[in-house]
């Protein structure tokens, strides 16, 4: 068995959800690695795009913005925030990932603060960005994310980014567009995704060396359970010499 | 459409007025003379921005910023200025730092991407001293393409039902077509516009390259506006390829020929960002103290931008930095 650590497993298992022809808006780190790897596995007629611009560039290292030279290099276009953010609300873009300190059962997540005062928070992240825009507008939204019962929680402090909102209908009667959301969210535990009728958090997959007890037992919220819970294929040899010699050879996100 | 649907607001300040027809009296009397328009970041500063004003800044946060005008406000000691935080990065915290602003459409604050979290932004901003609306990056970008378009506001089909909508000081209506729901985001026309370009003539007509964020309407959209630019051209060089003209010289009431202008910030095809320095100014902000050393040495205590580049290495780091970009810099 190859060895790995939680974060390759996680970007492996996101690759492998980017199908060939495929749109997806990214940001650095993580997803972006996991856009990069598709690219040269199973998907290397992937659109990779990023919010301040750059649409399929040749990346010839890891953005340390999403605005920096290097996602337009050598890229099919250089062009506005305006045009990527009109294009994922006309449709065109299919994936998008995003990242947050809190995640509910409805997939809604906050990055925004923690407290209760907005305008006296106890601790303020940055804010939306471009995250509610790219979860209102894209397909579907993925997030990988390590789990813990803090962060996924009952109730978030505030709901930077939608998710199915209150669960059912509610994302598409606040008139977010139909057929939009939270798609899976990989963990360094499960892959889960999302009932079709309560839109509430479910478990598809356990990673290797996890148990359905250690899943719940790091979640705020109870989880639903698919019928047929199936094991996580681990990362695969030739995912793990790719991800670590052509898309992170410094190791920038994988780590040592 | 029979059901009666609920229209909700945000409850959070409008620090902008998005009327048209004002925007349009101030557009009747701002001039539209193709006339020499260089001058210096001192003076353009000291005439364009005064205390209170509602400012915005192109680029994206360390990429492509007019850090020379950046400075300039910091050093003048501009007071309660309203900022767009549209991926504020570098440039929120050198604003920050210089206790320049009061009240703050955040889109994205604090933040310097990968690179982390500014301690002293975050500070500053969990004291409450600072009015926040909350908006996104998408809808601060149709915000200024509103005001661009002389309307009063964008239909869009994002934030809703979410906080960010419910601290904002969006509006929901309905298509008057399809009945479908949309949010109504109000236009942003600011008091002043600070615009990073790679090269310009000396009226203001000017190409910039790579991604362009929300530049060109930016240009348009604010009532004042600056360019700052890595080189100045010949009014010829436009006229040979007037397809790549990306703002027009009625859009710019001031030129400033500032090369290296974006540095920290990393400049398109020009030099990368400076990571060891963005980092050690991450760093030092741990301690307010040291923080307010470094800060007063870098940016209050320097006569101008040429000082505080050979401050940092001068035109070796710059040129240390164009290897990076030009992916040079490795055997």
């Amino acid at each position: 068995m190859a060895d790995y650590n939680p974060m390759e497993l996680m970007i492996c298992v996101a690759a492998r959800n980017l199908e060939d022809g495929a749109t997806v808006v990214v940001g650095t780190g993580a997803p972006c690695a996991a856009a990069m790897l598709a690219q040269k596995t199973h998907s290397p007629n992937l659109t990779v795009m990023f919010e301040a611009g750059g649409v399929a560039p040749i990346l010839p290292a890891m953005p340390i913005s999403v605005g920096d030279s290097r996602t337009f290099h050598r890229a099919i276009m250089a062009s506005s925030m305006p045009e990527i953010m009109e294009t994922c609300q006309r449709g065109m873009v299919d994936y998008t990932f995003l990242g947050g300190a809190q995640i509910d059962m409805y997939g809604n997540i906050n990055s925004t603060m923690i407290g209760d005062d907005h305008a006296k928070p106890k601790v303020r992240f940055p804010g939306s960005g471009g995250a509610n825009d790219l979860a209102s507008l894209c397909w579907r939204t993925m997030m990988m994310t390590p789990q813990d019962a803090k962060r996924f929680t009952e109730k978030i402090n505030f709901i930077t980014s939608p998710g199915y909102l209150t669960g059912g209908n509610s994302r598409y009667e606040a008139g977010l567009p139909k057929g939009t959301g939270p798609y899976r969210i990989i963990t360094n535990m499960a892959i889960m995704g999302f009932e079709e009728e309560s839109k509430r958090m479910k478990v598809l997959n356990v990673n290797p060396g996890y148990t359905r007890k250690d899943i719940q037992e790091n979640c705020g919220f109870e989880l639903l359970w698919a019928d047929k819970i199936t094991d996580t294929d681990p990362p695969h040899a030739d995912e793990l010499r790719i991800l670590r010699d052509e898309v992170d050879p410094q190791r920038y996100i994988i780590g040592r | 459409m029979s059901k009666t649907v609920e229209l909700k607001q945000g409850q959070n300040e409008l620090f902008t007025d998005p009327d048209a027809d004002k925007a349009r009296e101030f557009f009747r009397h701002k001039s539209r003379a193709m006339v020499n328009k260089v001058t210096t970041v001192e003076e353009a500063v000291k005439t364009m921005v005064k205390d209170g004003d509602y400012i915005t800044i192109g680029g994206f946060g360390a990429n492509r910023i007019p850090t020379a005008v950046l400075h300039e406000i910091v050093r003048q000691g501009k007071k309660n200025l309203g900022f767009a935080g549209h991926t504020a990065t570098h440039d929120f915290q050198i604003l920050v730092g210089g206790k320049c602003i009061d009240r703050l459409d955040v889109a994205y604050i604090i933040g310097l991407e990968a690179r982390g979290l500014s301690p002293h932004a975050r500070r500053a901003v969990e004291s409450g001293k600072i009015k926040l609306t909350e908006w996104t990056n998408a809808t601060l970008s149709w915000r200024i393409k509103a005001a661009a378009m002389g309307l009063s506001f964008l239909p869009a089909r994002n934030i809703m039902g979410t906080d960010t909508f419910k601290y904002s000081a969006a509006r929901e209506i309905l298509c008057p077509f399809t009945g479908q729901k949309y949010v109504a985001h109000p236009a942003l026309y600011p008091d002043f516009a600070a615009i990073h370009v790679h090269e310009c003539d000396v009226y203001g007509n000017a190409h910039v390259y790579g991604a362009s964020v929300s530049d060109q309407d930016l240009a348009k959209a604010a009532k004042r506006v600056v360019l700052t630019t890595e080189r100045i051209i010949s009014n010829d060089k436009i006229r040979q390829h007037p397809e790549e003209t990306f703002i027009p010289f009625w859009c710019v009431d001031a030129v400033v020929e500032v090369p290296y202008g974006s540095y920290p910030g990393n400049m398109p095809y020009e030099y990368f960002s400076d990571e060891e320095y963005l980092k050690q100014w991450l760093n030092l902000e741990k301690d307010p103290e040291e923080f307010k050393k470094f800060f007063k040495k870098q940016i209050i205590d320097t006569k101008n931008f040429y000082e505080y580049l050979n401050l940092n290495g001068g035109i070796e780091r710059m040129i240390k930095l164009r290897a990076i970009e030009h992916l040079t810099d490795k055997k």
